[in-house]
């Protein structure tokens, strides 16, 4: 039982990462009906940028006080990285919009592949590890002298993901750039008709979905402390999963999608074996598309002739 | 209201469209320039302007390298100014001039003589260049270009039946290169069986493997399609990185049994290809057959799949790109056409895998990573779904440009001798799929050949084929 828990709060955890970059890839495919297979290196490339504000501010400014070295590292992250993605969206995806369905996949792969090695060629090849950024936990109960324990910085990323999604559903469902994805998503054509600025709604979906991309790179770099160039393929692949999983297209689909494969991993760790936890995430997928091929909350896919 | 709209004096006049205040050309590319360096500035910033080190005392510390930060914004403000003065007049000039609607004479004699010289160019490939480099250096050339990229090329044909002609998109290609490499590695150390006894063996397996995992997927379509193929594909790898007792993990698999020249093995001893045939002692001799092995495979590739498109089952299969309901009712059998192209395709990877692990004599699952299936795909895309030819362009320009980085050491008098450039493969690799899909999103080879005409045999434009829902 204090296993499960503990597991349980883990893969809260993890799923709160994957969940976030999960929403990236459900917006753009939602918007543009496109997979963005280069989200998981814009994660990858938020986590270093995380990393080098996170060393400008405590080792050249001297900042002492976390919760404001926190701020400052999140609200950096979110801005470079928003432009990474903007810049990536201009020149790589949106000459190709309304081409053939292949085209931007390629064009994703290739940038994909562009990022990690340019952050392997600038950066170096070496996993680069931090000093612990927050230390300490609660303890919620002990039990046969095994405690239940969230750590501060778990309790963090909870937070700090409840926050955001709350921020990002106004955004979304109240505000004029939430009508406006809306209404490209549904016809592009008919919302252009009607005086939405296509283009920039779906600039600005890439700059969201990036933003909350770098909440999850940050928060990644604070719970592990370590990254490498190469470190964006996996969690991509799993929060690509976690969209599929929760119906691509839908937003709380793909926060619910990652919570499930962040526990789905953690439990497979404790119970079964760690070798083979990826293996688990995707045989849930594959399991799930066959007899659920829409997801969890997807809309069915209606043929037409 | 009084005012009739017939009568042609109470029309409103036609509003003249505004008129766009006339800038100087200079000034719009000035200020384009501008914009587009301060963009590169604030995206260069973080990665490029900052490097993280190790200091020594082996903790993380943070250098700035602010002289290549603002070389970097002032090339792409340079070049964006250079663009916006004088290329994109010129992109917008030709734009409107009319297409020539019939193809230039020179285009259509390319277009009829290009296979055959194509072929004969890799018959005597080898013989060329030893010629030119000698038998010491052709060694390199042989191997590196001629072999490496005839592997890529008979992947790119083998997906291409399953991506071009089904229209399935399958992002997890490399699993069944993976069964093949793996069968003959594991066959021939257990048993000791030859090549050609395992070549085919491993093409049946890996077709085996290939039904069995398209049994499931049969029901998903388009990117559902890809993204359990690519799980399917990174099981098959994790499981070969664990079951340490079979494969032996990330330690891979060493000292495969190498092909033989129909019994003769390539070695320096009294029974060896050399000795036999009277000839001095070479490596390159070994290298030439595996390079006129590959060769034969690959045409045997292109030659299967160019007779199964006139067969009923390459029709249904391009049947199916076109339209999945239309070939349903047309009482099509749907799930034996997926399964087949599933299988075909798995087949001709495993032909390539046993040849690749022949040829290596280590595998280990590092060679059959997502990345490897991603530049497959790429290439049958990049060079025009469905069209051979291109996907032999493709896997020449991506697969020989990345070895022709390898070695560019005189790039190391410009750069200075820390410059590495092997570092940039990829990275330009990444970068040449997103501007080739960019130029042209229907591949190099913008034309296919239907397999069925009216009266005339000719050629169509790659936008009229259409690229499955699978």
């Amino acid at each position: 039982m204090e296993v499960f828990l503990q597991q349980l709060i883990n893969g809260i955890t993890l799923g709160s990462i994957y969940g976030l970059i999960a929403i990236g890839y459900t917006m753009v495919f939602g918007i543009i009906g496109m997979v963005n297979f280069a989200h998981g290196d814009v994660f990858m490339v938020s986590v270093f940028i995380a990393l080098i504000a996170f060393l400008i501010l405590t080792a050249w400014l001297g900042v002492s006080s976390i919760a404001l070295a926190l701020i400052v590292i999140l609200v950096v992250a979110m801005l470079f990285t928003s432009l990474v993605n903007w810049v990536i969206e201009r020149i790589a995806y949106r000459p190709l919009r309304g081409s053939f369905r292949l085209a931007p996949l390629i064009s994703a792969i290739g940038m994909s592949i562009f990022l990690s090695n340019f952050v392997q060629v600038s950066q170096g090849p070496r996993n680069k590890s931090i000093p612990p950024i927050v230390q300490g936990e609660f303890v919620l109960y002990t039990h046969d002298g095994f405690p239940v324990t969230v750590s501060y910085k778990q309790f963090i990323i909870w937070a700090v993901t409840a926050l955001l999604l709350v921020c990002f559903w106004y955004l979304v469902a109240k505000t004029k750039l939430g009508r406006a994805q809306r209404a490209c998503e549904q016809d592009q054509k008919m919302a252009a008709l009607v005086g939405v600025d296509v283009d920039r709604t779906i600039s600005m979906t890439f700059v969201i979905a990036a933003a909350l991309a770098a909440v999850a790179g940050t928060m990644y770099l604070m719970n592990y402390g370590v990254v490498n160039f190469a470190d964006g393929f996996v969690p991509g692949v799993k929060a690509f999963t976690a969209a599929v999983l929760g119906g691509i297209g839908s937003l709380p689909g793909a926060v619910v999608g990652g919570l499930l494969i962040g526990l789905i991993e953690t439990m497979w760790s404790a119970y079964f074996s760690i070798d083979y936890k990826d293996v688990a995430a995707f045989s849930v997928l594959a399991i799930t598309l066959i007899f659920l091929p829409q997801g969890l909350f997807g809309r069915p896919d209606v043929e037409k002739v | 209201m009084a005012v009739l709209t017939n009568s042609p004096a109470a029309e409103p006049r036609p509003q003249q469209p505004p008129v766009p205040r006339e800038e100087s050309p200079l000034l719009t590319a000035l200020r384009d320039a501008a914009k587009t360096a301060a963009i590169a500035f604030g995206l260069f910033l973080p990665l490029i302007g900052f490097q993280t080190i190790q200091d020594i005392n082996n903790q993380i510390a943070l250098t700035t390298r602010w002289p290549l930060l603002f070389a970097i914004t002032a090339v792409v403000g340079l070049s964006r100014f250079c663009y916006s003065l004088a290329l994109a007049p010129w992109i917008r000039e030709r734009k409107l001039r009319p297409a020539p609607i019939a193809a230039p004479a020179w285009r259509v004699f390319i277009g009829k003589w290009f296979t055959p010289f194509a072929i004969g160019f890799v018959v005597v490939y080898p013989v060329i260049v030893i010629f030119i480099n000698g038998f010491t250096g052709a060694l390199k050339w042989i191997d590196n270009f001629g072999i490496q990229i005839l592997i890529y090329v008979m992947l790119g044909w083998g997906l291409n039946i399953v991506v071009g002609l089904a229209g399935l998109l399958d992002l997890g290609y490399v699993a069944f290169y993976a069964v093949g490499a793996y069968s003959y590695a594991l066959l021939a150390k257990e048993f000791g069986f030859s090549f050609w006894i395992l070549l085919p063996l491993a093409g049946c397996l890996a077709s085996f493997w290939g039904i069995l995992l398209g049994f499931p997927v049969l029901r998903l379509r388009g990117d559902y399609l890809a993204i359990v193929t690519l799980a399917f594909g990174e099981i098959i790898r994790i499981v070969i990185v664990n079951w340490v007792a079979l494969t032996n993990g990330y330690a891979g698999i060493g000292g495969i049994p190498r092909p033989s020249f129909f019994g003769i093995p390539f070695n320096a001893e009294d029974n060896g290809f050399a000795a036999v045939f009277g000839l001095e002692f070479s490596p390159l001799y070994r290298t030439i057959f595996l390079y006129y092995v590959i060769l034969s495979l690959a045409l045997l590739t292109a030659y299967v799949t160019t007779r199964l498109r006139r067969l009923p089952v390459g029709r249904a299969w391009e049947a199916l790109r076109e339209d999945e309901i239309a070939c349903r009712s047309l009482g099509i059998n749907t799930t034996n056409t997926k399964l087949t192209a599933f299988a075909m395709g798995a087949m001709f990877a495993g032909f390539a895998g046993s040849f690749f692990a022949a040829r290596q004599g280590f595998i280990s699952p590092e060679s059959f990573t997502f990345l490897e299936s991603a530049t497959i795909l790429s290439i049958v895309v990049l060079g025009g779904m469905g069209s051979q030819i291109g996907v032999a362009i493709a896997a020449i320009v991506m697969i020989g440009g990345t070895e022709i980085m390898r070695d560019l050491d005189f790039l190391k008098d410009i750069f200075g001798q820390t410059f590495d450039p092997t570092q940039y493969r990829m990275l330009l690799f990444g970068f040449a799929m997103v501007v080739i899909m960019i130029w042209r999103p229907r591949g190099l080879i913008a034309t296919r050949a239907p397999s069925v005409f009216l009266k005339e045999r000719k050629t169509i434009a790659a936008d009229l084929v259409k690229e499955g829902h699978g």
